[in-house]
């Protein structure tokens, strides 16, 4: 895992190895600044020379200017490094995704995909600044303290290396007993919010039900029962500062006792005064940052579910893959699906697709109908290689589709979604993802085709009208003839409309069929639909059931020889009829 | 709307003062006993903290006055002093961890308190609010924004306490010990402000466009990752890379940029301190080789007993400094963040005048109307009068509105002279494009919005008299975006009337034809249902919800869209569910099939606000007017 994320920090290794080594220079020199300062005051103490006393001082504003120096290049440094290394997971994950087939999304949804991306990056960021700067400066300022301090007066600083372990054990206490508890309230935490969307979502019921008293009963009683939890692991992690503070006071009133008696006894060669005072900034310093230490394993567990998070995506392989020696073009509309059969996942107990058999001409309008469930999202989606077929095979053009360059493949088959959407940006923007060089001319063309250049034109800024993230400021059924359109666009060999006219009246739907038989004539057209209308007229009809295809023919021959095809007609038609 | 979250979240409070009273006053509101310990409890712990100073400067006397004498005489001198800090130092430490103890009470404890009080004052708003907020921009009060309130409660509040109680405590002793060398602490506090407030500023500055970047980046990646299917088909994965370095790569500069600032804050305030230590040991030293008067409050000559523990207190004092400087970015974010948790907390509630409420009733043989306590399944309104008297009417489901205009903004009118008028077990339809007015008029008649100018009457009676509980606990309503919660199959159906039983829910659930669907689910009616019941398929989801509407049994039902995202086949299983759910009741209904609205009583075609036909099925067939036209597919109805 941790190897997999070291990978993005790429160009950012320079300021991630050099702030280590700044923040130890840095630590170095502050921990040599009490010691000169020892010595200055013994000096002034002795009433020793004012060149010594100037000496000293001189070479102390040197070496606080050297930490100032030091510190600030490490802050510098630390904050490229750990922004960098968050662009970089950012940029592999965004990668990543975009590389993705449809069962990979499918596997992640949506939202972790961008928590993934967003939270769990944030967090991640955080611990790597922790840890290319704090987790390098606590030890350091543990080591350098300790050897200071012993280098000064071995006897007293042996009282600290008593105390440490105690404390030690004590911080460990803490946060052993106090992470779990964390875990499991964050867990309910999240719950909570999660109740309080579904309400915010299901306003409207609750207000009709006039449920606000009762909801807000529900909601009290899970919030106290959080609000428990918490205050239980608070406390715990309340405990630090008393037991930091009880540490550094035994250390004092300890060194203060026996460092008197040491320099009375010894008449002041020992030790001086001035390394009384520096002794307790040593000691200060090896106690905190023991604390610090502490405060770091936290934040590492806290990102170890994040990074496992982002790892799972990065690591994620795309279960679709160009072919070596890709066939570059695609010659006719004619698709063959020879024996095949789907299922989602591997260990999925039905089959999506069972043994499907389908021979399509170059140039057929063909229509798909059947109830939810039926898989027949399914079945195209397998024409423009979305998904692999898991037994047999789907021939487009009379080559297998494993065989073409992906991109060549989508160019030729061109989907229109059942879950479609458009972009944040203007009309002519969304229209070129078809074609980016497409001209003008080209997107009043296929928009005319799709029925949908008269509602555009209607509008105030035409084609260049801002389409709002998720189209919200389009009707469904402009949205669907401007989905249409964008797949036109393509100039396919094999264009496919899956349910996408659902929400467009008929008459209209009428006038884009037409259109397509016109203007299109060589491009195999199949068409999914729960209005008979929308197929009727096709060449053949496919009548999906459970996965199977049911039957095949023209809307005569279903009429007659098909129940299911006749039960929806006539629930369709009945009223017409009357 | 893209990434509202980012250019919240860098948002600086409007009134920052206003809103730090206020939250004071709340707090002290709720934990004024509490509170007040824990303040004298940092008092005794920032004293005992910063007193060891005073006996460093004890111990060092004492040390030159042993070296002098001896050992043997200061020894009794220097246990008292130990024995003194002991004491002091017992107190700071149990002070520390009562305080510490009680803020982690009063952070939680408050938190839960606020996350109440608007939930709470959540569930009293308007529809209004609710379609005219995101969901995202009202979550985030729950979690951004209250995460703001807790690092400021558990953690800015008592630093800043503690650091100014520690300044105070050591310019007290400083001046005790020095006058001369207090003010030279002073200079270099003066240059840490300086420092503080340049870098600073420019951190907060760059911390503010780092939001601004977050948003736009998680906006975009919102939608990438919503579209990455089309995105796929398209094969425009290329240039959705392209767009999203260029935006990632702002990010970063900002993100550097801000982090830098906030980084290098801390060892300049660290050095600062140090350039301090060595200019007062230094300066200390100077004054003592030249002999300088002193001036302090102790009368003590200038002496290394003096310049040791104004060290320690130089380091304490700059460190209390560095440390109020690290909280500026959080104090400034959760000023923001606690302003908007009060903008909440202060919109304005459902207004509600309501008085004629709906109550259980007998009728005897006369049709003499009683109140009763006990369910009897009539239901009357009583309506009490400006003349102190009382009179009942027979809840019967006679709802009609007369030349009724509205508009969601009050210069826009969406609905204009609708007349409707629906007897006690009639079905009325409405018919019409999106946007010509559908479910605004049922949003009128359950009072989710007012009127602007007309009336509407419930059996007979001016709704705006009726309370709002008892108009809407009359209507039933189904909606075509089902909305289940978690919990079992049985809570939610149940959610229609809290007090039936089992076995009245099980029958609903027959009523709308979901039981034997719901017989095959794992735990039957106990089955958990979680995240909007996503296990089950949108008939089955909307089956659950006409039987929470059965379970309440209301008079009247509003069905708006009900089977509209339900394929053909699976719609006529539930529609006979709907079917029997519509007898013997009014019902208004919005049908997207129009297959499903040709039995209605009346049928109200709607055009931009107007009812431009009305009437039966035949009728309006045969009238050949737009109805018709819808009808033969002629119009678009999205």
């Amino acid at each position: 895992m941790i190897k997999t994320l070291m990978g993005c920090i790429r160009e950012y290794k320079k300021p991630s190895i050099l702030t280590p080594i700044y923040v130890s220079v840095e630590v170095i020199v502050e921990c040599i600044i009490p010691f000169f300062i020892a010595k200055l005051i013994n000096h002034i103490e002795d009433g020793s020379e004012t060149r010594l006393v100037l000496l000293y001082g001189a070479a102390l504003i040197g070496l606080a200017f050297i930490s100032l120096f030091f510190g600030a290049l490490a802050g510098s440094t630390c904050a490229t490094a750990s922004s960098g290394f968050a662009k970089n997971i950012r940029h592999d994950l965004f990668y990543k995704v975009q590389e993705f087939s449809f069962a990979n999304i499918d596997r992640f949804s949506t939202s972790s995909l961008v928590t993934r991306l967003t939270t769990d990056v944030t967090n991640v960021q955080m611990a790597y600044m922790m840890v290319i700067r704090i987790a390098v400066r606590a030890p350091f300022m543990m080591i350098f303290s300790a050897i200071m301090a012993f280098a000064m007066c071995p006897q007293l600083s042996t009282v600290y290396i008593i105390i440490l372990p105690f404390l030690a054990f004590a911080l460990f206490f803490i946060v052993k007993k106090a992470m779990p508890l964390f875990n499991s309230v964050f867990k309910k935490y999240d719950k909570l919010n999660n109740s309080i969307q579904e309400n915010v979502k299901g306003m409207r019921v609750v207000k009709s039900f006039v449920r606000e008293e009762y909801e807000k009963q529900k909601f009290g009683k899970a919030a106290d029962d959080v609000c428990a939890d918490f205050t239980k692991a608070e406390k715990i992690v309340a405990l630090n500062m008393p037991i930091m503070q009880l540490a550094m006071y035994i250390a004092m009133v300890v060194v203060s006792f026996l460092g008197a008696r040491l320099i009375i006894s010894t008449g002041g060669s020992v030790m001086g005064v001035g390394d009384l005072s520096s002794l307790f900034t040593y000691g200060m310093q090896i106690l905190s940052s023991l604390m610090m230490l502490s405060m770091i394993f936290v934040m590492i567990s806290i990102s170890d579910a994040s990074m496992r998070r982002i790892c799972e995506v990065l690591k994620e392989e795309s279960t679709i893959k160009n072919p070596e020696n890709p066939v570059m073009e695609v010659t006719d509309g004619s698709i063959d699906f020879n024996g095949v059969s789907f299922k989602y996942h591997e260990n999925a107990e039905k089959n999506a697709l069972e043994d499907i058999e389908l021979h399509i001409k170059s140039g057929e309008t063909i229509g798909v109908l059947g109830g939810t469930g039926s898989s027949k999202s399914t079945l195209i989606q397998l024409i423009s290689r979305l998904y692999d077929t898991s037994v047999g095979s789907v021939y487009v053009g009379g080559i297998n589709v494993k065989d073409y360059d992906i991109e060549v493949l989508r160019d030729a088959v061109s989907v229109v979604l059942q879950k479609n959407v458009l972009f944040s940006g203007t009309i002519k923007e969304n229209l070129r993802w078809g074609d980016k060089d497409a001209s003008d001319e080209e997107l009043v063309r296929v928009c005319k085709l799709a029925q949908a250049d008269e509602f555009i034109n209607s509008f105030p800024d035409k084609y260049d009208t801002f389409i709002e993230q998720g189209g919200t400021n389009v009707s469904g059924g402009q949205k669907q003839r401007l989905c249409i359109a964008r797949a036109l666009l393509k100039k396919p060999k094999i264009l496919i409309l899956d349910d996408s006219t659902s929400a467009v009246d008929t008459k209209t739907d009428a006038l884009i069929r037409s259109a397509f038989a016109s203007e299109i004539p060589d491009t195999t057209k199949i068409i999914i639909a729960q209005r008979i209308s929308s197929v009727q007229d096709a060449d053949r009809i496919i009548i999906m059931n459970d996965g199977k295809i049911d039957a095949i023919g023209t809307h005569e021959e279903l009429l007659a020889g098909n129940d299911i095809y006749r039960e929806v007609y006539y629930s369709q038609n009945r009223a017409g009829e009357e | 709307m893209p990434g509202p979250r980012g250019i919240r979240g860098g948002a600086k409070a409007k009134n920052a003062k206003a809103t730090i009273l206020r939250l004071i006053k709340y707090l002290f509101k709720y934990y004024k006993v509490y509170l007040t310990i824990v303040a004298i409890c940092i008092l005794f712990s920032a004293f005992s903290g910063t007193v060891s100073s005073l006996f460093l400067n004890k111990i060092v006397l004492l040390i030159s006055e042993g070296l002098d004498k001896g050992y043997d005489a200061i020894y009794a001198d220097l246990l008292g002093v130990i024995m003194t800090m002991i004491g002091l130092y017992v107190i700071g430490i149990a002070s520390s961890f009562i305080y510490t103890r009680l803020m982690a009470i009063i952070t939680q404890g408050f938190l839960n308190k606020m996350r109440q009080n608007m939930f709470g004052g959540m569930q009293s708003l308007p529809i209004k609010y609710f379609d005219t907020h995101t969901h995202g921009d009202i979550m985030s009060y729950y979690t951004n924004d209250i995460d703001t309130l807790r690092q400021l409660i558990s953690q800015s509040i008592p630093q800043l306490f503690t650091s100014a109680l520690t300044i105070l405590a050591l310019v007290c002793y400083m001046l005790y010990l020095s006058v001369w060398m207090t003010l030279l602490v002073f200079v270099g506090v003066v240059a840490m402000a300086l420092v503080t407030k340049k870098v600073g500023g420019n951190s907060a500055k760059y911390f503010v466009k780092q939001q601004k970047s977050i948003g736009v980046v998680e906006g975009y990646i919102e939608e990438m990752m919503n579209g990455q299917k089309v995105v796929k088909v398209f094969c425009h994965e290329e240039e959705s890379k392209k767009d999203f370095d260029k935006i990632n790569e702002q990010l970063y500069s900002d993100a550097q940029k801000a982090n830098k600032y906030a980084n290098i804050l801390m060892p300049i305030m660290g050095n600062i301190g140090h350039i301090m230590y060595v200019l007062i040991a230094f300066i200390g030293g100077l004054l003592i080789l030249l002999n300088v008067p002193n001036i302090s409050f102790s009368g003590q000559v200038i002496s290394v007993a003096i310049v040791v523990p104004f060290l320690n207190m130089t380091r304490q004092f700059t460190m209390s400094i560095s440390q109020v400087s690290q909280q500026i970015n959080s104090v400034v974010m959760a000023m923001a963040g606690t302003e908007r948790i009060f903008e909440l907390m202060d919109e304005e509630p459902e207004p509600d005048n309501g008085y004629v409420t709906l109550v259980n009733a007998k009728i005897d043989e006369n049709g003499n109307i009683t109140e009763t306590n006990e369910r009897t399944g009539v239901w009357a309104w009583k309506h009490p009068h400006s003349d102190g008297t009382l009179t009942y009417t027979k809840l019967a489901g006679d709802v009609r509105l007369f030349d009724v205009d509205f508009g969601y903004v009050p210069d826009k009118i969406v609905l204009h002279n609708i007349d409707i008028y629906a007897e006690p077990g009639q079905k009325i339809a409405f018919v019409g494009a999106t946007g010509a007015g559908k479910t605004t008029i049922t949003n009128l008649i359950n009072r989710f919005y007012d009127i602007a100018d007309g009336k509407i009457r419930y059996d007979g009676i001016n709704i705006n008299k009726i309370k709002k509980a008892d108009l809407r606990r009359s209507l039933g309503i189904v909606l075509q975006d089902v909305n289940l919660f978690t919990g079992t199959v049985m809570e939610n159906i149940r959610y229609g009337r809290l007090d039936a039983t089992d076995e009245e829910c099980i029958a609903a659930a027959k009523l709308a034809n979901a039981h034997s669907f719901i017989k095959m689910l794992p735990e039957g009616y106990n089955t958990v249902l979680s995240g909007d019941g996503s296990g089950l398929s949108q008939g089955q989801r909307q089956l659950i919800s006409i039987a929470r509407a059965a379970v309440a049994d209301p008079p009247v039902m509003i069905l708006d869209e009900a089977t509209s995202s339900i394929d053909t086949r699976t719609e006529a299983i539930v529609q006979k569910g709907m079917d029997r759910l519509m007898q013997g009741r009014t019902v208004f209904v919005i049908a997207h099939r129009l297959s499903t609205v040709q039995n209605s009583d009346v049928i109200m075609v709607l055009d931009h606000g107007r009812i431009i036909e009305r009437g039966s099925h035949q009728k309006l067939i045969a009238e050949k007017g737009v109805y018709y036209q819808l009808y033969t597919g002629a119009f678009e109805m999205e």
